[in-house]
C-alpha cells in the first residue's frame, strides 16, 4: 500500500486521468475533419459516375474550395482575434472594381492597378480595426457599416467612370503582365501533358484543344489559398504572434496586462483580412476577365461560417487556421457536389443553415468541455 | 535597513473631475510584505495601477531604486521589475497554461532565420515551475480554465517571480477563495518574500494581511492614513483606519469580532 502511494507521489489523485479519445475530442479541428469525411462519403457514394471525381472534377470543386479558403483564412485569424469583418464581400467588389478601373478605363499597367488595389484595401482594412479599437464599437456594427460604404462606392465608382458595372477587358490588358500572372496564371502544366501521355489525366477528345490533357495546369488561385493556409497556420501556432492573436481575442485586458499590444494585434488582423479579400478579388477578376460592382456578395458570411465549422468560437480566443480551411473544403465540395448529384441547388442554403447551428452547438459543447464548465 | 526599492510620494490621480488619489505615499522595502489595506472605492485599484504603468499620476513622484520613474505603459513596468497579478488574474482561460504562462514573453528560438515560439522550452519551464509551487499539471497544454481559483492565482504568481518580477503587487488574491486554497496562496507569498522579492499585497481582509504582512498602509477616500509595522497594531484599530475612523465598535460588538 506504502509502496504504491510513493509511486504515485507525482500524480494528483484528484485529477482524472484524461483519454485519448477526449483529448482529441477538444481540439477545435475535430469538427470540421468529421465533416469532411462525412461529406466525402456522402458524395462518392451519391456522384461517383458523375465525373465529381475526374481530375477536371476535383479541379472544378478544388477551385470553388480555394475561393472559400483565402477568405476564411482571413477571418479565422481575426476571429480568433476577437472580432468580425462583414466588409469582406463589399471589400470584394471595391478591389477588383478598383483594378478594373484603373487598368481598363485608365490605362495603368496592371501591376500599378494590382498594388494600388492591395495599397487601397489594407488602408480600410486599417480604417476599420481604427475605428473599432478606438471607438470601442463591436466590429460587428462598424464593418457593417463598410459594407453598406464599400458596396455604395464600388457601384458609384463603376457608373460614374463607364456608365455600367461591369468593366471587361482586363485578360487583354493583363498579358505579359507580371503581377496578374501571379494571381490568374497557372503552375505545373507540363506535369499534366506527362500525366495525359501517361493516361493518368484524360485528355480532350474532340474540339480545338482536342490531345490537350482537361488540366493545362493548377491555377495560382488553388496555390494562393494553400500558402496562405500555410503561412497563417505557422503564424498562429508556431510564433510569438500567434500567441498574441489567441491572447488578444481571449481576453483583451488580460492580455494588455501581460504587455501584448492588443490594439496593433487586432489592427493588424483587419488588414490580414483586407489582403486576403483582395487576394479574392484578384483571382477572380484576372479568371473572368473582367471586374463587376456586385461581386462578393454574401462572402463576408461564407468566410465566417467556414470558420466556425472549423471549430473557432465567436467570441474569440479559440479556432484553427486547418479547421477553417476544411470548413472552406465542405463548402466547395457541397456547393458543386450538389450540381454533380443533380441536386437543386437551392438546398446548398439549406445545407449551409443546418450545418453552422450543428457547428455553433458543437463548438459550445468542446467550450465547456476545454474549461471544465459543466 | 536596506533602501526602499519603490517610493511613491504623494501621488495625485483625477479622473475628469474625479479625484481617485488625492496624496498618497507609500515605500516598499525588498523582501518585505507590504499590505495594502482599504475599503472598497478607497483608491486601492486606482493607485496600484499607477505603480505598474497602467494609469500615469496627474501629480506626484515615483523613485524606482533610487530613480525618479514615469512609466508610459505596463510594458516598461513589466521590464523594469514591476509585476501585478490583478484580482481578475490576467489569464486567459481558453489557452494552455504554458501559453498563458509566457504571454507577453514568448521564448524564441530561431530556425532559418525566423523567429518561431519554442513551445518545447515553454512547456519544460512551465511544468517544472508549477511542481516548485506545487501544483502537479495534467500537462502544460492543460487549459487554464480547468484549474481552480487558488491555482490560477499561483500560476499567476509563479510567472511573475519567473520572469525576475522584484516587485510583486498582488491585486485581493485571496477576496474570491475558500480557506485552504486562500491558505495555499499565503504560503506562495512568504515563499515569494523569502526570495527577497518585495510583496505589495492588496486587501480588505485584515486577517489575511496580519497573517503574512511585515508592515501596513492604509487607504481611505483616496488618502495615506500612515503607515504601521507589524507588532504594533491591532486588527481592531486597522478595521478602525480601514472604515475612516469611524467606529466600528457597536456592530463589532454583535458579529463578534468576524469582519
Amino acid at each position: 500500500m506504502s509502496d504504491q502511494s510513493a509511486a504515485v507521489a507525482d500524480e494528483d489523485e484528484r485529477i482524472k486521468e484524461v483519454s485519448n479519445l477526449r483529448k482529441a475530442m477538444i481540439r477545435p479541428e475535430l469538427g470540421s475533419i468529421c465533416g469532411t469525411i462525412l461529406v466525402f462519403v456522402f458524395f462518392l457514394l451519391v456522384a461517383r459516375d458523375s465525373g465529381m471525381f475526374a481530375a477536371d472534377g476535383i479541379l472544378n470543386w478544388g477551385i470553388v474550395s480555394a475561393q472559400f479558403a483565402i477568405i476564411a483564412v482571413g477571418a479565422c485569424l481575426l476571429m480568433i482575434a476577437g472580432e468580425f469583418d462583414l466588409s469582406v464581400g463589399s471589400m470584394i467588389g471595391f478591389s477588383g472594381i478598383v483594378i478594373a478601373l484603373m487598368s481598363v478605363t485608365w490605362g495603368f499597367p496592371m501591376w500599378v492597378a494590382i498594388i494600388t488595389a492591395f495599397t487601397v484595401a489594407m488602408a480600410i482594412g486599417w480604417l476599420n480595426g481604427y475605428l473599432v479599437i478606438k471607438t470601442g464599437l463591436p466590429s460587428f456594427i462598424v464593418t457593417l457599416a463598410f459594407l453598406y460604404i464599400l458596396r455604395g462606392l464600388t457601384i458609384f465608382a463603376a457608373t460614374a467612370a463607364t456608365n455600367k458595372t461591369i468593366i471587361g477587358g482586363v485578360r487583354e490588358v493583363a498579358k505579359g503582365d507580371w503581377l496578374a500572372a501571379v494571381f490568374g496564371g497557372k503552375i505545373f502544366a507540363g506535369l499534366f501533358v506527362w500525366l495525359a501521355e501517361l493516361g493518368v489525366v484524360e485528355t480532350f477528345v474532340a474540339g480545338t484543344r482536342k490531345g490537350q490533357p482537361v488540366i493545362d495546369g493548377i491555377p495560382m488561385l488553388i496555390v494562393w489559398a494553400l500558402g496562405l493556409i500555410i503561412f497563417a497556420h505557422i503564424v498562429l501556432t508556431r510564433t510569438q504572434f500567434g500567441n498574441w492573436i489567441y491572447a488578444s481575442g481571449g481576453d483583451a485586458q488580460a492580455a494588455r496586462y501581460t504587455g501584448v499590444p492588443v490594439n496593433r494585434v487586432k489592427i493588424m488582423m483587419f488588414v490580414f483580412t483586407a489582403f486576403c479579400a483582395t487576394v479574392f478579388a484578384t483571382c477572380q477578376v484576372m479568371e473572368f476577365g473582367s471586374a463587376a460592382a456586385d461581386r462578393g456578395l454574401l462572402k463576408e458570411f461564407e468566410a465566417i461560417i467556414s470558420v466556425v465549422i472549423g471549430g473557432a468560437l465567436l467570441t474569440g480566443g479559440y479556432g484553427s487556421v486547418i479547421g477553417a480551411a476544411l470548413g472552406a473544403l465542405i463548402f466547395g465540395v457541397v456547393q458543386q457536389g450538389l450540381f454533380f448529384a443533380g441536386v437543386e441547388s437551392s438546398l446548398f442554403r439549406v445545407f449551409l443553415g443546418a450545418i453552422l447551428l450543428l457547428a455553433v452547438i458543437l463548438n459550445t459543447y468542446i467550450r465547456r468541455m476545454i474549461t471544465g464548465e459543466k | 535597513m536596506s533602501e526602499p526599492i519603490i517610493q511613491m510620494k504623494n501621488i495625485e490621480k483625477h479622473f475628469g473631475s474625479v479625484i481617485a488619489l488625492n496624496g498618497v505615499s507609500l515605500d516598499v522595502l525588498p523582501g518585505e510584505c507590504h499590505c495594502l489595506l482599504g475599503d472598497n472605492g478607497a483608491g486601492k485599484s486606482t493607485f496600484i495601477k499607477t505603480m505598474s504603468g497602467v494609469h500615469r499620476a496627474t501629480r506626484g513622484e515615483i523613485f524606482f531604486e533610487g530613480k525618479p520613474l514615469d512609466f508610459a505603459r505596463p510594458r516598461d513596468a513589466i521590464a523594469a521589475g514591476i509585476a501585478t497579478v490583478y484580482q481578475d488574474l490576467a489569464m486567459i482561460p481558453l489557452m494552455s497554461v504554458s501559453r498563458n504562462f509566457f504571454m507577453g514573453n514568448e521564448p524564441l528560438k530561431k530556425v532559418a532565420g525566423i523567429s518561431f515560439f519554442d513551445h518545447d522550452h515553454a512547456n519544460e519551464v512551465t511544468v517544472q515551475e508549477m511542481k516548485s509551487m506545487g501544483i502537479n499539471l495534467r500537462g502544460p497544454d492543460q487549459a487554464v480554465g480547468t484549474l481552480s481559483g487558488g491555482e490560477r492565482q499561483t500560476v499567476a504568481i509563479a510567472r511573475a517571480v519567473y520572469f525576475g518580477a522584484k516587485i510583486l503587487i498582488l491585486d485581493e488574491p485571496t477576496s474570491a477563495l475558500g480557506v485552504r486554497q486562500t491558505s495555499n496562496v499565503l504560503a506562495t507569498v512568504d515563499r515569494v518574500r523569502n526570495k527577497g522579492i518585495a510583496v505589495v499585497f492588496i486587501t480588505h481582509n485584515v486577517r489575511h494581511a496580519l497573517a503574512v504582512g511585515d508592515r501596513f498602509t492604509v487607504l481611505n477616500r483616496g488618502k495615506t492614513l500612515g503607515t504601521a509595522n507589524r507588532g504594533e497594531i491591532t486588527p481592531e484599530e486597522l478595521q478602525d483606519l480601514m472604515a475612516g475612523g469611524q467606529q466600528l465598535a457597536t456592530l463589532e460588538g454583535s458579529l463578534g469580532g468576524t469582519v
